[in-house]
């Protein structure tokens, strides 16, 4: 029997794979698809964009599995007749072939709006590679992007841009975002958070008119806004793709109407995915998908009883760092509903249950999105809640407590195998477990090949993560932690642990003795390792400069233009008249184009030629200015406030105290950069509860905080401990960064480092311990007198000279 | 750029005058061109300028056949200028010969 396939996307693909396992042989197969490449997860093409996934990464099936299961894959070209009667398909290339069953999977199109300007070049929509190979061609030379939809496809598609470097706005017809999936304050708390990360938004904005004279130039809203634009993105919807079936006669609504059996108005047809209309619905995430190509795989194999039940379905949105996650009801739609909320605007949180009786239909959480696969599981189950109704808003942990079960917090040995861990491709834990069983498989990346569970979105990763821990034994983690590279499987502790244990001095004699597969590494690995042995072997181990990033090579921050800029050391952030005077003749000898104060309390001299560096550091040097480190994973800046020498709250000389530490730490090379603070009272001035270490002195002493980051993630600091002196407080500032140097990863800032060792542990080998503080302190003023030597002075007096050479005109 | 003959081989320099593992960059015409030497002494010559943004290439670090552009971190392949995937550009490379320990630059 002739089984043809039309379209080669997710769904169809899906219900092949399935038959193919339920029926081996049954059917000769034939797939037809539109686009050039065998199927790919259509869902990732969002990570494509952003940057975190190649086209490699998404491929589903190769063609090798195709030939390896007898099926015929016909790429690029385009069903465009079908013809019942005769029972046969006719493709764009003229080639017709007849079946016996078809099966329709031509997925949906995306809504294209009677605007005018729509055909402009420039205006895409977001829906297979092509679309994004366009966008990411944009990004590459054009400069402001609009995006015209703000739902999960179109806030997908201006975060991709944003990623790429382009400036992004959206346009959204309805007042808040996600309307469809989340309610008006999700959709608020997300808008908050985009616009933070520099995506503007036009709401309440009906598009009008897309305009340009060759190409697109900008988008013009009904209520007379106007936004410039070099690149338009459509994502305001799809509708189901019903062309053939129109053509042919089938019955068709919104979508082609299909029953149970997922066959449509002629028995021999059979249409699964987005194209279909299943009692009155349409579907447009992938998770009713693989149930639908289930069902239909087993009607083909023969099963007369398999039905298809829509099963509620979740959202989450792959931005990273945003956890947005809904599913069922959104609001109470009657009497007999009721809403349990918790908004916590200035954290970001906000969680909303919608009850019937007492049943969960329906949640909106976001910001903390970890119990959201729990409220699924209640929903599915139509679990009553009674009994835990009161805490049921806090969380899976909180409410079963209640119930006296104190379990760790995923407890993934109670569930039921037949539980659904990963919506996405419906599978459930028996499976997960079976699989590992069966393959021997022992990594998270191994269960995601072989069963597909957190393949697609990644929202269920911790619990298959769990389940893989459990299954491969107890409590201790199967997952090997990442490789520190392609050059080695080794991962960063592994690398850190065999240099110092088998004395290994050399990048070269590292590489060799732990089988690194590129002699030379690559730019992942070399700077860190560099790093690694220099920590190591303080005195011993010569620094590799071309195994260091640009900036450290040559102690400068290239900028976009090629320049560099010059950030000389404010201790403490004071400074005197003469080195003010000093800058600015420097800045004027040498046409610096820029001064900048920055926001670590110091100037920066932005514009400079890599040839007249040793010349400006030199000038600098003269009056006793020496290398800020600005440009290093290193100190950079020990922030102060006045402090009692001035304040009229100041508990403590907090200036003094800065410039002490700012001298004893500076100079020092460290996993990531390293920012200190120290304020002279809780107000806080100088902003120490967000720095890497900061000190906030109160009248009983000073108060140490470790952890802080006011970076991409903040962070609030720890405290660590109060300490009545001075001394003290050097003491502890030299043994948390030598701990940090030796154990954390390269490039892993300390609040990352805090978070994954936690308080406790810092605080028993830190505080708890003082012996082991001191040996750490003393560890790292050894370090010191290798590297408070100011590389300026030493480049200004010609080290590597090559470097600074001005260029040479030749030809 | 009229003093540049379009197929002639201009002598840019001793070999040795570049560090392993890293790159020096020359002014030629209206462009600036970085010649790269690998751990294996191999050379190679590319214009210096990223296909990504434009970055200077030759501050990037240099590894096996490869520079990661200090700008953006893409990573090229110096024997082609092809960006390695996932990123897509390619970076223009020039003919570059050795001749008794000197290099010869040329117009491609
Ligand atoms: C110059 C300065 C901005 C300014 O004009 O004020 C600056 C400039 C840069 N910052 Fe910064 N940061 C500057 C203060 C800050 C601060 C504020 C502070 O230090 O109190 C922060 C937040 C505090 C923190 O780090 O926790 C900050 C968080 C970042 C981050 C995010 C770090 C994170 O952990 O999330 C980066 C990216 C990175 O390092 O990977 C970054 C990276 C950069 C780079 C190096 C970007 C780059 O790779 O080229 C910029 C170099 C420009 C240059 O060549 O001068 N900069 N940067 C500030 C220099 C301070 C100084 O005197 O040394
Ligand atoms: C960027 C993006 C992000 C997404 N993110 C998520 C997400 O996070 N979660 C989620 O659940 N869903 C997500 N989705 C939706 C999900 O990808 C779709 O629900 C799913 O791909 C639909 O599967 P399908 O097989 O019905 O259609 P498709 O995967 O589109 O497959 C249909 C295929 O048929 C081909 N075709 C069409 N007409 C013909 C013809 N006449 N002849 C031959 N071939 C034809 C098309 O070229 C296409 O390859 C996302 C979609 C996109 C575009
Ligand atoms: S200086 Fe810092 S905040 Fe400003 S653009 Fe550069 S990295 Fe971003
Ligand atoms: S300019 Fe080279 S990576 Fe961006």
């Amino acid at each position: 029997m002739n089984l043809v396939v039309v379209g080669n996307g997710m769904a169809g693909m899906r219900a092949v794979e399935e038959l193919v396992a339920l029926a081996p042989g049954r059917y000769r197969i034939t797939v037809f698809g539109a686009e050039p490449y065998t199927n790919y997860n259509r869902i990732a093409l969002s990570s494509v964009l952003a940057g975190d996934k190649s086209l490699d990464d998404i491929v589903i099936n190769t063609r090798a599995w195709y030939e390896d299961n007898g099926i015929e894959l016909i790429t690029g070209d385009a069903v465009t007749k079908l013809d019942p009667t005769a029972k046969t398909v006719t493709a764009a290339s003229g080639r017709t072939i007849s079946y016996d069953k078809l099966l329709l999977a031509v997925g949906s199109k995306p809504i294209a709006p009677p605007i005018p300007g729509l055909h402009l070049p420039g205006v895409r929509a977001f829906r297979d590679v092509a679309d994004v190979e366009a966008m990411i061609d944009a990004a590459g030379h054009e400069q402001r992007a609009v995006v015209i939809g703000g739902g999960l496809l179109g806030l997908e598609a201006a975060w991709g841009l944003k990623r790429r470097g382009m400036s992004v706005a959206v346009v959204h017809l309805m007042p808040t975002l996600m309307e469809r999936q989340v309610d008006a304050p999700a959709g608020q708390l997300l808008q908050r958070d985009l616009d933070s990360r520099g995506i503007a938004f036009f709401t309440n904005g009906q598009t009008e008119e897309i305009y340009g004279a060759d190409r697109v130039e900008g988008v013009r809203l009904a209520d007379g806004r106007d936004v410039p634009a070099d690149f338009v993105v459509l994502a305001i919807g799809i509708r189901p793709n019903i062309d053939l079936a129109k053509q042919a006669g089938l019955d068709i609504n919104r979508g082609v109407v299909v029953g149970d059996d997922m066959r449509t108005s002629d028995p021999s047809i059979y249409a699964v995915g987005e194209c279909i209309e299943h009692n009155g619905q349409t579907f447009g995430l992938v998770a009713p998908l693989w149930e639908q190509a289930k069902i239909c795989a087993a009607r083909l194999a023969g099963d007369e009883a398999a039905a298809y039940v829509p099963q509620p379905v979740f959202t989450s949105l792959k931005i990273t760092g945003i956890d947005v996650f809904s599913v069922g009801a959104l609001t109470a739609a009657d009497t007999d509903d009721d809403e349990i909320t918790l908004h916590d605007a200035k954290r970001g949180k906000y969680k909303k249950l919608v009850m019937r009786g007492d049943r969960v239909i329906g949640a909106v959480l976001y910001g903390d999105v970890a119990d959201g696969t729990w409220y699924v599981q209640l929903m599915r189950q139509g679990k009553d809640v009674g009994d835990i109704r009161d805490r049921l808003i806090f969380g899976r942990t909180f409410a079963e407590q209640a119930l006296g079960r104190n379990e760790p917090e995923m407890d993934v040995a109670a569930m039921p195998d037949g539980e659904q861990v990963c919506g996405c491709n419906g599978v459930t834990k028996g499976k997960i477990c079976n699989t590992i069983a069966a393959k021997g498989l022992t990594t998270l990346d191994d269960v995601r090949a072989h069963t597909k569970a957190s393949a697609s979105c990644g929202q269920c990763t911790p619990i298959v993560r769990a389940i893989l821990a459990q299954a491969v034994g107890g409590a201790q983690s199967a997952e090997k932690p990442p490789a520190m590279c392609g050059c080695t499987a080794l991962g960063h502790d592994a690398v850190r642990a065999a240099i110092v244990a088998r004395g290994l001095k050399t990048q070269a004699d590292a590489r060799r003795a732990l089988g690194w597969t590129n002699p030379d590494g690559c730019q992942k690995c070399r700077p860190a390792l560099n790093y690694y042995l220099l920590c190591a072997w303080p005195g011993e181990y010569r620094d590799d400069a071309r195994s260091r990033f640009v900036n450290e090579r040559v102690h400068a921050n290239i900028q976009k233009d090629g320049t560099y800029s010059v950030v000389p050391r404010m201790w403490g952030g004071i400074t005197t008249p003469d080195e003010l005077r000093a800058i600015a003749d420097t800045a004027d000898k040498h046409g610096i184009p820029t001064v900048k104060v920055t926001g670590g309390q110091r100037i920066d001299m932005l514009g400079a030629r890599k040839d007249q560096l040793p010349a400006i550091w030199a000038d600098l040097n003269k009056a006793g200015l020496v290398s800020g480190h600005a440009y290093g994973k290193a100190l950079r800046t020990v922030k102060t406030c006045v402090g009692s020498e001035w304040c009229r709250f100041g508990t403590q000389d907090s200036t003094g105290l800065g410039i002490k530490i700012e001298k004893m730490c500076w100079g020092c090379y460290t996993p990531h950069k390293v920012k200190l603070a120290v304020s002279g009272c809780p107000r806080n001035c100088a902003e120490a509860t967000i720095k890497d270490l900061g000190v906030v002195c109160v009248e009983a002493g000073y108060d140490i905080m470790v952890g802080g980051n006011g970076g991409v993630t903040v962070r609030v600091t720890d405290k660590l401990v109060r300490v009545a002196t001075e001394a003290e407080v050097l003491e502890y500032v030299g043994a948390f960064l030598q701990l940090y140097r030796e154990e954390a990863h390269y490039l892993e800032r300390t609040a990352p480092w805090v978070e994954r060792r936690g308080l406790d542990y810092l605080k028993r080998l830190l505080v708890d311990d003082a012996e082991n503080r001191r040996r750490l302190y003393e560890r790292f003023l050894y370090s010191q007198q290798f590297w408070q030597n100011d590389p300026w002075a030493e480049r200004a007096a010609g080290t590597d000279a090559h470097e600074y050479a001005a260029l040479e005109t030749v030809g | 750029m009229g003093a540049i003959m379009a197929d002639a081989w201009i002598d840019i320099g001793a070999a040795d005058d570049i560090p392993r593992l890293r790159a020096k960059k020359f002014r030629l015409g209206d462009e600036t061109v970085a010649v790269f030497r690998t751990s294996a002494d191999e050379y190679f010559a590319l214009l210096d300028r990223c296909p990504h943004k434009g970055g200077p290439l030759s501050e990037g670090i240099v590894a096996g056949r490869t520079v990661a552009c200090p700008l953006h971190g893409w990573v090229i392949a110096l024997d082609s200028g092809e960006a390695v995937a996932p990123d897509e550009g390619c970076a223009p490379t020039l003919p570059l010969r050795l001749v008794e320990g000197r290099l010869h630059l040329r117009w491609p």
